[in-house]
Parts: structure tokens; sequence; C-alpha cells
């Protein structure tokens, strides 16, 4: 299995060879893409991608963790986190590899 | 939101390009991601999270009505972190 780092410029230069547009304004849309998901999440509404997957968002209630280092117990706030449910499809194609 | 919903915002924001063509930006962004996880690679989007692969072992499960021992195989499963950026706006408003 390969361990390579796929990032924003890797994919704007796959949208620069779909679809034709500079690799600047490329970058510029994969930018705009993960800022509208960003905005959704922000504002609590899920982002779902068929075929893809979805982004959900969860409500944490307060718990008590500990410091690793020194042991001393600390309240970890109420929050809310995201987590992503892949598609059915994207698990079979990451499970055959 | 769904993805005709962000497809729809991203052209609000590009009026100079063809509704088809932002569409296409979208699909390529996520078979991108998709291709790329198939081959074991990792996803750094900074600021928004990042995607990788986890190994699972093979087990010896049960069914749980049988109670029969199933070998279950070694499986690839995409795993999602979210980045930081994403994760402190996602608590802006309770600080």
């Amino acid at each position: 299995m390969s361990s390579k780092t796929i990032t924003r410029a890797d994919l704007a230069s796959a949208v620069h060879g779909a679809v034709g547009l500079s690799l600047n304004d490329s970058g510029d849309l994969v930018d705009h893409t993960l800022e509208i998901m960003s905005d959704s999440l922000a504002e609590g509404a899920p982002v779902k991608l068929s075929s893809f997957g979805s982004f959900m968002l969860r409500e944490k209630g307060e718990r008590i963790g500990r410091n690793p280092k020194t042991g001393e117990e600390v309240p970890i706030s109420p929050r809310r986190v995201v987590t992503f449910r892949a598609s059915h499809i994207l698990k079979d194609q990451v499970n055959r590899g | 939101m769904t993805k005709s919903e962000l497809v729809q915002q991203l052209a609000e924001r590009n009026p100079h390009l063809y509704l088809r063509d932002v569409e296409k930006v979208v699909d390529t962004i996520f078979d991108e991601i998709t291709q790329a996880l198939s081959r074991g690679d990792r996803v750094e989007l900074r600021g928004f999270g990042a995607f990788s692969v986890k190994e699972r072992e093979g087990r010896i499960g049960r069914n749980p009505r049988t109670g029969e021992s199933v070998k279950v195989g070694p499986k690839r499963l995409p795993f999602f972190k979210t980045g930081k950026a994403l994760r402190e706006r996602l608590n802006e408003s309770k600080k």
C-alpha cells in the first residue's frame, strides 16, 4: 500500500485536468467548495454528498478528562463535533483497493 | 446541505462558469478523494480535515442469532478527522 498524501493542490490539478480551467481558478474552486461545506457545518447543517458520504454533527456533553502528563482531572466542556459516515460506494471502493 | 445545494452555492460564487462545469468540479473533487483513498493514500485538506484509511484485522465474529462462529476477513475503512480550523468554528458560538 502506498502512503502518499494528497493535498488541495492535487485536487486543483485534477479539476484543471478534468474541466480545463486554469490552475488558479481550479484552486479557488477547491477552496470555495471546502468553505461552503465548512460554513454549512458551522451553521449546524450536516453535509450529505450522495455516493461519497455524509458529514454529520454530534453534540457531546460535558465529561471529565485527565491531563495525561500530570494525571490531573479537568472538565471537558460540551462541544459539537463532526462525524463522517462514508457511503457504501466509498466503503466498497476503499475496501477493494 | 446536499450535493446539488453545494453545486448551486458554488455556482453563485462563480457566475462566470457554466453550471455543468461547476457540477464537474464538485464531482472531480470527490472522485479524486475516493481514488486516493482506494489507493491507500491520505488526503489532507488543511483547515477542513484529513481523510485516511484504517486497516482492520480479520477476526472471528459470531452470528448473534445462531451463535455460530464466522470468519470476518481483514478490511480497510475510510476515516475522517476534522481539521483544527473547522473544529474551532463549530464551537465558536459557545465561547
